[in-house]
Protein backbone atom coordinates (compact mmCIF):
# COMPACT_ATOMS: atom_id res chain seq x y z
CA UNK A 1 0.00 0.00 0.00
CA UNK A 2 1.83 3.53 -1.54
CA UNK A 3 0.53 6.37 0.87
CA UNK A 4 -0.50 8.45 -2.04
CA UNK A 5 -3.30 7.65 -4.59
CA UNK A 6 -5.08 9.65 -7.40
CA UNK A 7 -8.78 7.69 -6.42
CA UNK A 8 -9.28 5.89 -2.93
CA UNK A 9 -12.82 4.20 -3.21
CA UNK A 10 -13.39 2.66 0.27
CA UNK A 11 -16.24 -0.60 -0.04
CA UNK A 12 -15.56 -2.99 -2.45
CA UNK A 13 -19.22 -3.81 -3.32
CA UNK A 14 -20.90 -3.18 -6.70
CA UNK A 15 -20.68 0.68 -6.61
CA UNK A 16 -17.13 0.72 -5.35
CA UNK A 17 -15.61 -1.74 -7.56
CA UNK A 18 -17.38 -0.10 -10.74
CA UNK A 19 -16.08 3.12 -9.81
CA UNK A 20 -12.70 1.64 -9.37
CA UNK A 21 -12.51 -0.27 -12.59
CA UNK A 22 -13.54 2.79 -14.40
CA UNK A 23 -11.30 4.80 -12.91
CA UNK A 24 -8.41 2.82 -13.56
CA UNK A 25 -9.21 2.03 -16.56
CA UNK A 26 -8.72 5.75 -17.90
CA UNK A 27 -5.27 5.49 -16.62
CA UNK A 28 -6.18 7.05 -12.77
CA UNK A 29 -3.86 5.57 -9.69
CA UNK A 30 -6.61 3.83 -7.86
CA UNK A 31 -6.95 2.06 -4.27
CA UNK A 32 -9.91 0.22 -3.94
CA UNK A 33 -9.86 -1.28 0.04
CA UNK A 34 -12.76 -3.65 1.61
CA UNK A 35 -12.96 -4.03 5.16
CA UNK A 36 -14.24 -7.34 5.34
CA UNK A 37 -11.66 -10.19 4.59
CA UNK A 38 -13.63 -11.72 2.06
CA UNK A 39 -14.79 -9.80 -0.85
CA UNK A 40 -18.75 -10.23 -1.45
CA UNK A 41 -19.31 -11.86 2.00
CA UNK A 42 -21.96 -12.39 4.17
CA UNK A 43 -24.17 -11.27 1.22
CA UNK A 44 -26.61 -8.57 2.80
CA UNK A 45 -28.97 -8.87 -0.39
CA UNK A 46 -31.60 -10.34 -2.13
CA UNK A 47 -29.96 -10.81 -5.28
CA UNK A 48 -32.55 -10.06 -7.75
CA UNK A 49 -31.37 -7.74 -10.46
CA UNK A 50 -32.69 -6.86 -14.14
CA UNK A 51 -31.51 -8.35 -17.00
CA UNK A 52 -30.85 -5.58 -19.63
CA UNK A 53 -29.00 -2.95 -17.05
CA UNK A 54 -27.12 -5.43 -16.20
CA UNK A 55 -24.92 -6.18 -19.37
CA UNK A 56 -24.76 -2.54 -19.42
CA UNK A 57 -22.05 -2.79 -16.93
CA UNK A 58 -20.81 -6.64 -17.08
CA UNK A 59 -20.16 -9.27 -19.74
CA UNK A 60 -23.07 -11.88 -17.86
CA UNK A 61 -21.46 -15.15 -16.99
CA UNK A 62 -23.06 -18.30 -15.92
CA UNK A 63 -20.86 -18.87 -12.77
CA UNK A 64 -22.52 -15.65 -10.59
CA UNK A 65 -25.98 -16.40 -12.31
CA UNK A 66 -28.36 -18.84 -9.90
CA UNK A 67 -31.34 -18.77 -11.57
CA UNK A 68 -33.07 -16.68 -14.72
CA UNK A 69 -36.59 -15.51 -13.73
CA UNK A 70 -39.16 -15.03 -16.91
CA UNK A 71 -41.77 -14.17 -14.59
CA UNK A 72 -43.02 -12.04 -10.87
CA UNK A 73 -45.92 -13.35 -9.63
CA UNK A 74 -47.91 -10.61 -7.02
CA UNK A 75 -49.86 -12.20 -4.07
CA UNK A 76 -52.45 -9.68 -2.29
CA UNK A 77 -53.35 -9.99 1.44
CA UNK A 78 -56.30 -12.32 0.01
CA UNK A 79 -54.50 -14.76 -2.00
CA UNK A 80 -55.42 -12.75 -5.59
CA UNK A 81 -52.73 -13.20 -7.73
CA UNK A 82 -51.07 -11.12 -10.32
CA UNK A 83 -48.56 -12.01 -12.73
CA UNK A 84 -46.48 -9.50 -14.81
CA UNK A 85 -44.32 -11.30 -17.55
CA UNK A 86 -41.39 -10.29 -18.64
CA UNK A 87 -41.88 -8.23 -20.91
CA UNK A 88 -43.77 -5.76 -19.52
CA UNK A 89 -41.97 -5.79 -16.21
CA UNK A 90 -38.64 -5.19 -17.76
CA UNK A 91 -36.21 -4.49 -14.83
CA UNK A 92 -38.08 -5.71 -12.05
CA UNK A 93 -38.09 -9.33 -13.64
CA UNK A 94 -34.14 -10.91 -14.59
CA UNK A 95 -31.20 -12.71 -12.79
CA UNK A 96 -30.90 -14.23 -9.31
CA UNK A 97 -26.93 -13.48 -8.60
CA UNK A 98 -24.48 -15.61 -6.66
CA UNK A 99 -23.40 -12.04 -4.93
CA UNK A 100 -20.20 -13.80 -3.60
CA UNK A 101 -19.35 -14.52 -6.85
CA UNK A 102 -20.28 -11.34 -8.80
CA UNK A 103 -18.84 -9.17 -5.74
CA UNK A 104 -15.59 -11.11 -6.40
CA UNK A 105 -15.77 -10.70 -10.26
CA UNK A 106 -16.62 -6.83 -10.43
CA UNK A 107 -13.67 -6.36 -7.62
CA UNK A 108 -10.78 -8.62 -9.83
CA UNK A 109 -12.02 -6.54 -13.08
CA UNK A 110 -10.97 -3.42 -11.14
CA UNK A 111 -7.95 -5.34 -10.16
CA UNK A 112 -7.31 -6.30 -13.58
CA UNK A 113 -8.22 -2.73 -15.25
CA UNK A 114 -5.24 -1.75 -12.86
CA UNK A 115 -6.48 -0.84 -9.36
CA UNK A 116 -5.04 -2.13 -6.20
CA UNK A 117 -7.35 -3.87 -4.06
CA UNK A 118 -6.88 -4.23 -0.53
CA UNK A 119 -9.01 -6.61 1.52
CA UNK A 120 -9.68 -6.57 5.56
CA UNK A 121 -8.84 -3.14 4.99
CA UNK A 122 -10.66 -0.31 7.14
CA UNK A 123 -11.52 3.57 6.87
CA UNK A 124 -11.19 4.53 10.46
CA UNK A 125 -11.57 8.57 9.52
CA UNK A 126 -10.59 10.87 6.84
CA UNK A 127 -8.32 13.19 6.65
CA UNK A 128 -9.57 16.81 5.84
CA UNK A 129 -7.08 19.97 4.96
CA UNK A 130 -8.37 23.20 4.15
CA UNK A 131 -12.09 21.97 3.71
CA UNK A 132 -10.78 19.10 1.30
CA UNK A 133 -11.16 15.53 1.77
CA UNK A 134 -7.66 14.51 1.13
CA UNK A 135 -7.55 11.01 1.79
CA UNK A 136 -8.22 8.68 4.78
CA UNK A 137 -7.01 6.90 7.85
CA UNK A 138 -6.82 2.94 7.15
CA UNK A 139 -6.40 0.13 9.36
CA UNK A 140 -4.95 -2.96 8.41
CA UNK A 141 -4.55 -5.97 10.96
CA UNK A 142 -4.38 -3.58 13.65
CA UNK A 143 -1.79 -0.95 12.32
CA UNK A 144 -2.99 2.41 10.97
CA UNK A 145 -1.62 4.03 7.69
CA UNK A 146 -2.68 7.21 6.65
CA UNK A 147 -3.09 6.94 2.62
CA UNK A 148 -3.79 10.56 0.37
CA UNK A 149 -5.64 10.88 -2.32
CA UNK A 150 -6.91 13.41 -4.48
CA UNK A 151 -10.36 11.98 -4.43
CA UNK A 152 -12.43 9.78 -1.95
CA UNK A 153 -15.35 7.80 -2.86
CA UNK A 154 -17.20 6.70 -0.56
CA UNK A 155 -18.82 3.38 -1.19
CA UNK A 156 -19.28 2.04 2.50
CA UNK A 157 -22.85 0.69 1.92
CA UNK A 158 -25.90 1.19 4.78
CA UNK A 159 -23.52 1.28 7.61
CA UNK A 160 -21.46 4.42 5.76
CA UNK A 161 -19.69 6.71 7.77
CA UNK A 162 -17.46 8.14 5.21
CA UNK A 163 -20.32 10.87 4.21
CA UNK A 164 -20.72 11.36 8.10
CA UNK A 165 -16.47 12.41 8.75
CA UNK A 166 -17.36 14.67 5.75
CA UNK A 167 -19.82 16.80 7.40
CA UNK A 168 -23.09 15.00 5.10
CA UNK A 169 -25.52 13.81 6.93
CA UNK A 170 -26.68 10.45 5.72
CA UNK A 171 -28.38 8.97 8.63
CA UNK A 172 -31.27 7.24 8.09
CA UNK A 173 -34.64 7.44 10.24
CA UNK A 174 -36.70 4.45 10.52
CA UNK A 175 -39.13 5.20 7.95
CA UNK A 176 -36.71 5.27 5.50
CA UNK A 177 -34.79 2.23 6.35
CA UNK A 178 -36.55 -1.72 5.52
CA UNK A 179 -35.06 -4.20 7.92
CA UNK A 180 -34.80 -7.56 6.23
CA UNK A 181 -34.11 -10.67 7.07
CA UNK A 182 -33.62 -14.04 4.33
CA UNK A 183 -32.95 -17.45 4.37
CA UNK A 184 -31.65 -19.49 1.56
CA UNK A 185 -33.56 -22.32 1.79
CA UNK A 186 -33.38 -26.01 0.60
CA UNK A 187 -35.27 -29.03 0.56
CA UNK A 188 -38.33 -27.20 -0.56
CA UNK A 189 -38.50 -27.79 -4.32
CA UNK A 190 -38.96 -24.43 -5.68
CA UNK A 191 -40.15 -23.18 -9.12
CA UNK A 192 -36.83 -21.88 -10.79
CA UNK A 193 -38.57 -19.97 -13.26
CA UNK A 194 -40.30 -16.97 -11.53
CA UNK A 195 -40.00 -14.55 -8.32
CA UNK A 196 -43.05 -14.62 -5.78
CA UNK A 197 -43.97 -11.33 -3.87
CA UNK A 198 -46.55 -11.24 -0.90
CA UNK A 199 -47.53 -8.10 0.16
CA UNK A 200 -50.00 -7.07 3.26
CA UNK A 201 -50.05 -5.58 6.75
CA UNK A 202 -50.28 -8.90 8.59
CA UNK A 203 -47.28 -10.56 6.75
CA UNK A 204 -45.20 -7.55 6.06
CA UNK A 205 -45.75 -4.13 7.41
CA UNK A 206 -44.59 -1.58 5.19
CA UNK A 207 -42.46 -4.11 2.65
CA UNK A 208 -43.29 -7.66 1.43
CA UNK A 209 -42.05 -11.22 1.35
CA UNK A 210 -40.00 -12.60 -1.38
CA UNK A 211 -39.22 -15.83 -2.92
CA UNK A 212 -36.14 -15.80 -5.12
CA UNK A 213 -34.81 -18.73 -7.02
CA UNK A 214 -31.57 -19.76 -6.19
CA UNK A 215 -30.90 -22.89 -8.53
CA UNK A 216 -31.31 -26.49 -7.73
CA UNK A 217 -34.55 -26.27 -6.08
CA UNK A 218 -32.99 -23.76 -3.73
CA UNK A 219 -34.38 -20.20 -2.90
CA UNK A 220 -33.82 -16.76 -1.17
CA UNK A 221 -36.59 -16.18 1.23
CA UNK A 222 -36.96 -12.72 2.88
CA UNK A 223 -39.12 -10.41 4.29
CA UNK A 224 -38.55 -6.53 4.29
CA UNK A 225 -40.70 -4.22 6.63
CA UNK A 226 -40.70 -0.81 7.18
CA UNK A 227 -38.36 0.33 10.23
CA UNK A 228 -41.15 2.73 11.32
CA UNK A 229 -43.53 -0.39 11.45
CA UNK A 230 -41.20 -2.67 13.80
CA UNK A 231 -40.11 -1.79 17.15
CA UNK A 232 -39.08 -3.27 20.42
CA UNK A 233 -42.54 -4.75 21.61
CA UNK A 234 -43.45 -5.75 18.25
CA UNK A 235 -42.02 -8.29 15.86
CA UNK A 236 -39.03 -8.56 14.02
CA UNK A 237 -38.55 -9.37 10.37
CA UNK A 238 -36.98 -12.13 11.63
CA UNK A 239 -40.46 -13.08 13.64
CA UNK A 240 -42.65 -12.28 10.50
CA UNK A 241 -40.24 -14.45 8.68
CA UNK A 242 -40.80 -17.54 10.52
CA UNK A 243 -44.50 -17.46 10.77
CA UNK A 244 -44.39 -17.19 7.12
CA UNK A 245 -41.72 -20.10 6.89
CA UNK A 246 -43.79 -22.37 9.23
CA UNK A 247 -46.94 -21.86 7.34
CA UNK A 248 -45.88 -22.10 3.70
CA UNK A 249 -42.47 -24.39 3.83
CA UNK A 250 -42.36 -26.58 7.06
CA UNK A 251 -40.41 -28.78 6.18
CA UNK A 252 -37.79 -26.73 4.22
CA UNK A 253 -33.54 -26.53 5.50
CA UNK A 254 -32.34 -23.37 6.31
CA UNK A 255 -28.97 -23.25 4.59
CA UNK A 256 -27.94 -19.58 4.83
CA UNK A 257 -29.29 -16.90 6.82
CA UNK A 258 -29.39 -13.08 5.63
CA UNK A 259 -29.87 -9.87 7.41
CA UNK A 260 -29.72 -6.44 6.43
CA UNK A 261 -30.96 -3.01 6.09
CA UNK A 262 -31.96 -1.36 2.93
CA UNK A 263 -32.52 2.47 2.72
CA UNK A 264 -35.75 3.24 1.11
CA UNK A 265 -35.54 7.19 1.78
CA UNK A 266 -35.41 8.82 -1.44
CA UNK A 267 -32.21 10.73 -2.35
CA UNK A 268 -30.49 12.87 -0.32
CA UNK A 269 -29.40 16.18 -0.25
CA UNK A 270 -26.02 16.15 -0.90
CA UNK A 271 -23.66 12.98 -1.56
CA UNK A 272 -20.54 14.93 -2.47
CA UNK A 273 -18.47 17.58 -1.14
CA UNK A 274 -14.80 18.79 -1.72
CA UNK A 275 -12.74 15.95 -3.10
CA UNK A 276 -15.56 13.38 -1.83
CA UNK A 277 -18.25 11.41 -3.53
CA UNK A 278 -21.01 8.86 -2.35
CA UNK A 279 -22.33 6.18 -3.98
CA UNK A 280 -24.46 2.87 -4.10
CA UNK A 281 -26.24 2.58 -0.56
CA UNK A 282 -23.94 5.09 1.19
CA UNK A 283 -25.68 7.63 -1.29
CA UNK A 284 -29.20 5.90 -0.35
CA UNK A 285 -29.57 5.33 -4.28
CA UNK A 286 -31.32 2.24 -3.53
CA UNK A 287 -34.92 2.49 -5.45
CA UNK A 288 -37.90 3.10 -2.17
CA UNK A 289 -40.45 0.90 -3.89
CA UNK A 290 -38.61 -2.52 -4.72
CA UNK A 291 -35.87 -2.15 -2.23
CA UNK A 292 -33.25 -2.99 -5.20
CA UNK A 293 -30.14 -1.07 -5.38
CA UNK A 294 -27.49 -3.26 -7.60
CA UNK A 295 -28.25 -1.41 -10.84
CA UNK A 296 -28.42 1.99 -9.28
CA UNK A 297 -25.10 1.65 -7.47
CA UNK A 298 -23.40 0.37 -10.48
CA UNK A 299 -24.59 3.61 -12.51
CA UNK A 300 -23.35 5.75 -10.08
CA UNK A 301 -19.93 3.97 -9.42
CA UNK A 302 -19.71 4.40 -13.19
CA UNK A 303 -20.50 7.83 -12.82
CA UNK A 304 -18.32 8.38 -10.38
CA UNK A 305 -15.28 7.04 -12.10
CA UNK A 306 -15.84 8.62 -14.92
CA UNK A 307 -16.29 11.79 -12.96
CA UNK A 308 -13.26 11.01 -10.83
CA UNK A 309 -11.09 11.14 -14.05
CA UNK A 310 -12.56 15.11 -15.53
CA UNK A 311 -11.90 16.41 -12.17
CA UNK A 312 -8.48 15.24 -11.76
CA UNK A 313 -7.96 15.82 -14.95
CA UNK A 314 -9.16 19.48 -15.19
CA UNK A 315 -7.06 19.90 -11.67
CA UNK A 316 -10.19 21.02 -9.83
CA UNK A 317 -12.29 18.60 -7.35
CA UNK A 318 -14.33 21.15 -5.28
CA UNK A 319 -17.81 20.47 -4.52
CA UNK A 320 -18.81 22.63 -7.47
CA UNK A 321 -17.19 20.76 -10.13
CA UNK A 322 -18.20 17.36 -8.70
CA UNK A 323 -21.97 18.65 -8.18
CA UNK A 324 -21.75 19.41 -11.93
CA UNK A 325 -20.12 15.85 -13.52
CA UNK A 326 -21.25 13.70 -10.64
CA UNK A 327 -23.99 15.36 -8.52
CA UNK A 328 -26.84 16.88 -11.33
CA UNK A 329 -26.36 13.75 -13.93
CA UNK A 330 -26.90 10.66 -10.80
CA UNK A 331 -29.62 13.22 -10.05
CA UNK A 332 -31.54 13.81 -13.20
CA UNK A 333 -31.11 9.72 -13.72
CA UNK A 334 -31.37 7.52 -10.89
CA UNK A 335 -32.52 10.33 -8.35
CA UNK A 336 -35.32 10.86 -10.63
CA UNK A 337 -36.22 7.57 -10.96
CA UNK A 338 -35.94 6.79 -6.73
CA UNK A 339 -38.03 9.82 -5.98
CA UNK A 340 -40.81 8.86 -8.16
CA UNK A 341 -39.71 5.60 -6.14
CA UNK A 342 -40.60 7.29 -2.79
CA UNK A 343 -43.62 8.87 -4.30
CA UNK A 344 -45.42 5.09 -5.23
CA UNK A 345 -43.93 4.30 -1.45
CA UNK A 346 -45.24 7.09 0.64
CA UNK A 347 -48.40 5.73 -0.81
CA UNK A 348 -48.31 2.39 -0.15
CA UNK A 349 -47.35 2.15 3.17
CA UNK A 350 -50.65 3.56 4.29
CA UNK A 351 -52.97 1.12 1.90
CA UNK A 352 -54.98 -1.39 3.95
CA UNK A 353 -55.18 -4.67 3.39
CA UNK A 354 -58.41 -4.12 1.81
CA UNK A 355 -57.13 -1.25 -0.42
CA UNK A 356 -54.35 -3.51 -1.50
CA UNK A 357 -56.64 -6.51 -2.44
CA UNK A 358 -59.47 -4.32 -4.57
CA UNK A 359 -55.90 -3.20 -6.10
CA UNK A 360 -55.18 -6.65 -6.91
CA UNK A 361 -58.84 -7.23 -8.12
CA UNK A 362 -58.67 -4.30 -11.02
CA UNK A 363 -55.20 -4.97 -12.22
CA UNK A 364 -55.72 -8.95 -12.27
CA UNK A 365 -57.48 -8.83 -15.60
CA UNK A 366 -55.51 -6.38 -17.15
CA UNK A 367 -53.36 -7.80 -20.14
CA UNK A 368 -49.67 -6.77 -19.03
CA UNK A 369 -47.98 -7.17 -22.11
CA UNK A 370 -49.52 -4.11 -23.42
CA UNK A 371 -49.09 -2.42 -20.68
CA UNK A 372 -48.28 1.31 -20.37
CA UNK A 373 -48.28 3.66 -17.31
CA UNK A 374 -51.36 5.03 -18.67
CA UNK A 375 -52.98 1.72 -18.30
CA UNK A 376 -51.90 1.22 -14.72
CA UNK A 377 -52.99 4.50 -13.99
CA UNK A 378 -56.20 3.58 -15.56
CA UNK A 379 -56.51 0.32 -13.80
CA UNK A 380 -56.01 2.21 -10.79
CA UNK A 381 -58.68 4.80 -11.14
CA UNK A 382 -61.03 2.05 -11.42
CA UNK A 383 -60.06 0.43 -8.25
CA UNK A 384 -59.11 3.79 -5.80
CA UNK A 385 -59.49 7.23 -6.73
CA UNK A 386 -58.16 8.24 -3.64
CA UNK A 387 -54.83 6.48 -4.70
CA UNK A 388 -55.24 8.31 -7.86
CA UNK A 389 -54.73 11.23 -6.61
CA UNK A 390 -51.57 10.38 -4.05
CA UNK A 391 -50.13 9.33 -7.34
CA UNK A 392 -50.61 12.79 -9.35
CA UNK A 393 -47.10 13.40 -9.50
CA UNK A 394 -46.55 10.61 -11.64
CA UNK A 395 -49.03 12.06 -14.33
CA UNK A 396 -46.18 14.12 -15.45
CA UNK A 397 -44.22 11.18 -16.09
CA UNK A 398 -47.42 9.42 -17.95
CA UNK A 399 -48.27 12.13 -20.42
CA UNK A 400 -44.42 12.88 -20.57
CA UNK A 401 -44.69 8.93 -22.01
CA UNK A 402 -47.74 10.07 -23.84
CA UNK A 403 -45.96 12.40 -25.68
CA UNK A 404 -43.02 10.96 -26.22
CA UNK A 405 -44.49 7.89 -28.06
CA UNK A 406 -46.88 10.24 -30.31
CA UNK A 407 -42.89 11.39 -31.50
CA UNK B 1 -26.37 -7.44 47.17
CA UNK B 2 -23.49 -4.86 46.25
CA UNK B 3 -21.45 -7.93 43.80
CA UNK B 4 -24.65 -8.32 42.73
CA UNK B 5 -25.42 -4.90 41.78
CA UNK B 6 -21.51 -4.95 40.53
CA UNK B 7 -22.67 -7.50 37.95
CA UNK B 8 -24.81 -6.20 36.34
CA UNK B 9 -23.21 -2.90 35.57
CA UNK B 10 -20.27 -5.32 34.17
CA UNK B 11 -23.56 -6.75 32.10
CA UNK B 12 -24.93 -4.01 30.95
CA UNK B 13 -22.17 -1.74 30.45
CA UNK B 14 -24.17 0.89 32.48
CA UNK B 15 -22.97 4.48 31.84
CA UNK B 16 -23.48 7.11 34.79
CA UNK B 17 -24.66 9.95 32.84
CA UNK B 18 -23.88 13.60 34.31
CA UNK B 19 -27.61 14.09 34.98
CA UNK B 20 -27.09 11.21 37.23
CA UNK B 21 -29.57 8.90 35.07
CA UNK B 22 -28.06 5.52 34.32
CA UNK B 23 -28.26 4.55 30.61
CA UNK B 24 -26.43 2.00 28.41
CA UNK B 25 -26.68 -0.15 25.29
CA UNK B 26 -26.05 -3.81 24.80
CA UNK B 27 -25.19 -5.56 21.80
CA UNK B 28 -25.65 -9.09 21.80
CA UNK B 29 -22.76 -10.34 19.55
CA UNK B 30 -24.49 -14.21 19.75
CA UNK B 31 -27.35 -12.90 18.12
CA UNK B 32 -26.58 -10.07 15.84
CA UNK B 33 -26.17 -10.81 12.26
CA UNK B 34 -23.88 -7.80 11.70
CA UNK B 35 -26.06 -6.41 8.85
CA UNK B 36 -25.46 -2.30 9.50
CA UNK B 37 -28.63 -1.29 9.51
CA UNK B 38 -28.34 0.18 13.58
CA UNK B 39 -24.81 2.14 11.62
CA UNK B 40 -27.22 3.59 9.10
CA UNK B 41 -29.83 4.65 11.55
CA UNK B 42 -27.88 5.92 14.41
CA UNK B 43 -28.44 9.77 14.08
CA UNK B 44 -25.55 10.28 16.00
CA UNK B 45 -22.84 7.91 14.39
CA UNK B 46 -22.19 6.45 17.80
CA UNK B 47 -21.90 2.83 16.00
CA UNK B 48 -19.64 1.17 13.92
CA UNK B 49 -19.48 -2.43 11.74
CA UNK B 50 -16.43 -3.05 12.40
CA UNK B 51 -16.22 -6.37 10.09
CA UNK B 52 -18.11 -9.29 12.24
CA UNK B 53 -18.95 -6.99 15.08
CA UNK B 54 -20.62 -4.05 15.66
CA UNK B 55 -18.70 -1.74 18.24
CA UNK B 56 -20.49 1.46 20.42
CA UNK B 57 -18.80 4.88 21.04
CA UNK B 58 -20.38 5.58 24.66
CA UNK B 59 -19.28 9.20 24.39
CA UNK B 60 -21.12 9.85 21.14
CA UNK B 61 -24.36 7.40 21.99
CA UNK B 62 -27.26 8.87 23.63
CA UNK B 63 -29.30 5.71 23.65
CA UNK B 64 -31.82 6.97 21.88
CA UNK B 65 -33.01 3.28 21.04
CA UNK B 66 -33.47 3.76 16.98
CA UNK B 67 -31.24 1.14 16.69
CA UNK B 68 -33.08 -1.24 18.67
CA UNK B 69 -36.02 -0.49 17.03
CA UNK B 70 -35.01 -1.25 13.39
CA UNK B 71 -32.34 -4.47 14.60
CA UNK B 72 -33.59 -6.65 11.96
CA UNK B 73 -33.12 -9.89 14.87
CA UNK B 74 -33.28 -7.70 18.54
CA UNK B 75 -29.78 -8.32 19.47
CA UNK B 76 -29.50 -4.45 20.87
CA UNK B 77 -31.33 -3.85 24.02
CA UNK B 78 -31.18 0.19 25.06
CA UNK B 79 -32.07 1.04 28.56
CA UNK B 80 -33.17 4.54 29.59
Amino acid sequence: MKDMYDVLVIGAGPAGSIAARTAAEKGLDVLLIEKRQEIGDPVRCAEGVGKEYLKKHVEIDKKWICADVKASYIHAPDGTRIVMAEEISGGEVGYVLERKVFDRTLAEQAAEAGAEVRVKTRATGLIIEDDYVKGARLMHLGKEYDVRAKIVIGADGVESKVGRWAGIDTSLKPIDVETCAQYLIAGANIEQDHCEFYIGNEIAPGGYIWIFPKGAGKANVGIGILGSKTGKFKPRPVDYLNRFMEKKFPDARIVEMVFGGVPVSGSIEKTSTNGLMLIGDAARQSDPITGGGILNAMDAGKLAGEAAYAAISAGDVSFEKLEEIYEKPWRATIGHEIDMSLVVKNCFINLSDENLNSLAHSLKDVKFERMSLLDLLQALFKANKKLLWDLRVLFKDAAKEVVKNKM
Amino acid sequence: MQERGYLLIEYHNLRLRVTGELVSIQINKYKCGYCGACVGVCPKGALELVETWVEVDGNTCISCGICDRICPVGAIEVIK
